[in-house]
C-alpha cells in the first residue's frame, strides 16, 4: 500500500478533521479571548478572538496570588504535580502486576477476583469520600520531626485518589495485554525464560504504549481531581491548582471575574498538554506491530 | 515473586519428593497470586474496608456529631435509611426528590450519551489513521484538547457558553440568524433555567428540559477523545498486512472496517465502553456545575444527589445508605452490559 492519498479524497478528509478541530477549539477559543480581555468584564458580550486593547495583566495577577489565601501559582502547582504523579506511578506500577496476572493466567478465583475489580470500579469516587474521611482522620503520622494528620495532607488524597484509580488501571491494562500476542511469550519460553522473566522482557516492553495511556490518564484525574482534595485539604499549603479554580468560581458567584479565571484555566490546563505531548511519542507508536510474522 | 522463579517449566521426569512436585504443577498459579499480591494488599486496605464501613454507616444516623474521632459513636437505626429513600419520605428534607425518577433519568442520560461517544471516537481514530492524511500530529494534539482540559473548567466555561445573554452559543446563533434576517431576541435562550420541555411541537410527551440537551453537547464534546485514544492504540497493533490481504481479495474499505477493524479493536473498545458508561452514570462535575441538577431536579443524577446529602444536607449516615444503593444500581448495570458484551472472556488470537 502507498502511503500516498489521491487528493481528492485527502481534501475530503482534510475537511472533516478541519470541522471537528474547529469544534474541539471553540470553547477554548472562548477562554483565551475572555483571558486576554483588559476589561475583566464579568460577562462577555460579543464574540472576538482577540479583544480590542488586549493585555497579559490577568495572567500576571494569577503567576502572583490566584485567590485570596496567601499562595502563589507556584506552589499550587507543586502540589498538584506531586499528586498526580504519586497518583498515576502507584496505579500504573500496582496495576500492571495484576493485569498480566489476569491476562496471561489461568487460576483459582480469577474470574471471582476480576469481578471484584470491576465492582469496584464501577464506584464513583464520591460515593468512596465519607468513608475515607472518617478512616483516614483517626490515622495521625508523628515519626519524630514529621507530625500530620493523614486526612488533612496530600499524602491522604493521594491514597484516596490511588484507591479510585487502581481498578481501571487494571482493567485497562489487562484489556490491552489482552491484545498482545502471545506467540512472543511461548518463544521465549521455549528459550526458557521463567514467568518473571517473560513479564519484564517480553510483555512489559510491548505495553509501553498502554503504560503510557493509563498512566497519563491517571495523571490527569490527579491533577484535575477537585472533590476529595477539596473535602480533605484544610490548610491553603496543601491546595492544589484544581481547588483554587473552584475557589475562584465559588468565591465570586455572581460575577466571577472571567479574565482571571480564564488565565489560570489555561494555566492549569498548560502543564497537562505539555506532558501529552512528551508521552504522545510512547502513545502513538505501535510496538507490537513487526514483532510477530 | 522471586522464589517462582526457577520451578516454572521443570518437567517432573526425575526422582523428585511430592513437595518438589507439588510446587512445579503450582508454579503458574503460585506467580499468578505472586503478581497479584501489591494490588490485594493496596486495594484491600484503600478500597475494600472503606467500602464495609460504609455499609455499616449506611444502618446509622451518622451525622456531623459523630465526625471527631473521640466523638460518640451513631445509634443504630436498621434500615430506616434505606426505607426513608425508597418511599420518598426523604422529600420532606431534600425537596422535589423523588428515587424513581432520578434513577430513571440516570440511565436515559447514560445511554443517550455513550454510544455516541464509542461511535465517533471510533469514526475519528480511522480518519486519524488513515495513511499519508496531512497535519496528522496537528490534530491529535487538537483533539485530545476536551481530556486535557479539567472537567470544572470544561464545566464553568460551557456553562458560560449557554448563557441566556452573553453566552457563545447564542451569540454565535444570532449573528448566524442575522444573515438570514431572523430577529437576535429569539435567540435569547434560557439554556439551563427554563422548565417546560423544549420543542414541544416538535417532539410531544417528551419530558426533558433545555439543560438536559445543553449538558449533552457538552458532554459529546468532552467525550469521544478518551475512545479515540483507546482506538487510536488498539488500530496501531493491528497488523497492516491484514488490510494488504484483504484489499487483494477484493475487499471494499468498508468491508475492511467491519470485518478487520472492529473486529480486532473489539477488546479494547469494550472495556473502554463499559468504562464510558459508568463514568458518564457517574459524571458528577458536570452535572453539577453545568445545572446543579436543575430545574427542579429534573437532571440531577444519582452522585450529585449523594453528594448534595453529604456536603448540602449533612446527613452522612443517609448519604451512605445512598451510596450503597448507588452500587448495587451500578452492580446490576454491569452485570448487564458484561453479559451482553463477554467482557470477561479472555481474547484469544
Amino acid at each position: 500500500m502507498s502511503d500516498r492519498l489521491p487528493l481528492g479524497k485527502q481534501l475530503l478528509y482534510q475537511a472533516l478533521a478541519l470541522f471537528i478541530a474547529f469544534a474541539v477549539l471553540f470553547p477554548i477559543a472562548w477562554v483565551v479571548s475572555l483571558s486576554l480581555d483588559p476589561r475583566d468584564i464579568s460577562r462577555p458580550t460579543e464574540l472576538n478572538l482577540i479583544p480590542p486593547g488586549a493585555s497579559l495583566t490577568a495572567y500576571t495577577q494569577v503567576i502572583k496570588q490566584p485567590t485570596n489565601n496567601p499562595v502563589s501559582f507556584a506552589e499550587l502547582a507543586f502540589n498538584s504535580f506531586r499528586l498526580a504523579f504519586g497518583v498515576a506511578f502507584a496505579s500504573i506500577f500496582v496495576g500492571v502486576l495484576a493485569a498480566y496476572s489476569f491476562s496471561r493466567f489461568e487460576f483459582k478465583g480469577r474470574r471471582a477476583l476480576m469481578v471484584s475489580v470491576i465492582t469496584v470500579l464501577m464506584l464513583p469516587s464520591v460515593a468512596t469520600v465519607a468513608p475515607l474521611f472518617v478512616l483516614l482522620n483517626r490515622i495521625n503520622i508523628d515519626i519524630g520531626a514529621i507530625e500530620f494528620n493523614m486526612r488533612n495532607s496530600l499524602w491522604g488524597v493521594g491514597l484516596a485518589l490511588t484507591s479510585t484509580q487502581l481498578p481501571f488501571a487494571i482493567w485497562n491494562l489487562k484489556g490491552y495485554l489482552d491484545t498482545i500476542p502471545k506467540d512472543l511469550e511461548e518463544a521465549a519460553r521455549i528459550d526458557g525464560a521463567d514467568p518473571n522473566q517473560l513479564f519484564v522482557y517480553v510483555t512489559l516492553p510491548l505495553a509501553i504504549p498502554a503504560l503510557a495511556v493509563t498512566g497519563f490518564l491517571a495523571f490527569l484525574t490527579g491533577f484535575t481531581e477537585f472533590i476529595m482534595s477539596w473535602q480533605f485539604l484544610s490548610n491553603p499549603k496543601d491546595f492544589t491548582l484544581a481547588m483554587s479554580l473552584w475557589n475562584m468560581t465559588g468565591q465570586f458567584s455572581g460575577d466571577t471575574p472571567w479574565s482571571k479565571f480564564s488565565a489560570m484555566a489555561l494555566m492549569v490546563a498548560l502543564p497537562v498538554a505539555v506532558v501529552y505531548l512528551v508521552l504522545q511519542r510512547y502513545i502513538v507508536s505501535g510496538l507490537t506491530i513487526g514483532s510477530v510474522k | 515473586m522471586a522464589n517462582t522463579a526457577n520451578d516454572w517449566q521443570e518437567a517432573p521426569s526425575e526422582a523428585q519428593t511430592p513437595f518438589q512436585r507439588w510446587l512445579a504443577s503450582t508454579a503458574s498459579a503460585r506467580a499468578a497470586y505472586g503478581y497479584l499480591v501489591p494490588a490485594f494488599f493496596v486495594m484491600g486496605l484503600i478500597t475494600f474496608y472503606p467500602l464495609l464501613f460504609q455499609v455499616w454507616m449506611s444502618f446509622t444516623d451518622y451525622g456531623i456529631a459523630n465526625l471527631r474521632f473521640d466523638a460518640p459513636a451513631p445509634n443504630l437505626i436498621g434500615l430506616k435509611n434505606y426505607i426513608d429513600i425508597f418511599t420518598g419520605v426523604l422529600a420532606q428534607k431534600v425537596q422535589n426528590f423523588s428515587f424513581w425518577r432520578l434513577l430513571a433519568f440516570n440511565l436515559f442520560w447514560t445511554f443517550s450519551n455513550v454510544p455516541i461517544h464509542v461511535a465517533l471516537g471510533i469514526l475519528i481514530a480511522v480518519l486519524l489513521n488513515v495513511k499519508g492524511l496531512w497535519f496528522k500530529k496537528v490534530y491529535r494534539a487538537i483533539y485530545i484538547l476536551p481530556i486535557v482540559l479539567p472537567t470544572l473548567v470544561i464545566a464553568t466555561v460551557w456553562r458560560n457558553m449557554f448563557d441566556q445573554d452573553s453566552g457563545a452559543i447564542n451569540l454565535a446563533m444570532a449573528s448566524i440568524g442575522q444573515v438570514f434576517g431572523v430577529a437576535p431576541e429569539v435567540f435569547r435562550i434560557r439554556w439551563m433555567e427554563s422548565i417546560e420541555p423544549p420543542l414541544a411541537w416538535l417532539l410531544p410527551g417528551q419530558a426533558l428540559p433545555l439543560s438536559y440537551y445543553a449538558m449533552l453537547i457538552t458532554n459529546i464534546w468532552l467525550g469521544w477523545p478518551f475512545m479515540t485514544i483507546v482506538a487510536t492504540g488498539a488500530l496501531q497493533s493491528i497488523p497492516g498486512d491484514l488490510y494488504e490481504a484483504a484489499a487483494i481479495d477484493g475487499a471494499s474499505p468498508t468491508q475492511q472496517f467491519f470485518n478487520i477493524t472492529l473486529p480486532l479493536i473489539r477488546p479494547a473498545m469494550v472495556p473502554a465502553a463499559m468504562y464510558g458508561i459508568i463514568m458518564t452514570f457517574n459524571l458528577f462535575n458536570l452535572i453539577y456545575m453545568m445545572s446543579g441538577g436543575g430545574p427542579l431536579r429534573k437532571t440531577q443524577i444519582m452522585v450529585t444527589t449523594a453528594y448534595d446529602l453529604v456536603n448540602g444536607q449533612r446527613l452522612y449516615g443517609m448519604a451512605a445508605a445512598f451510596c450503597v444503593i448507588i452500587f448495587f444500581v451500578l452492580l446490576g448495570l454491569t452485570l448487564l452490559t458484561n453479559r451482553f458484551t463477554k467482557a470477561t472472556e479472555r481474547y484469544d488470537v
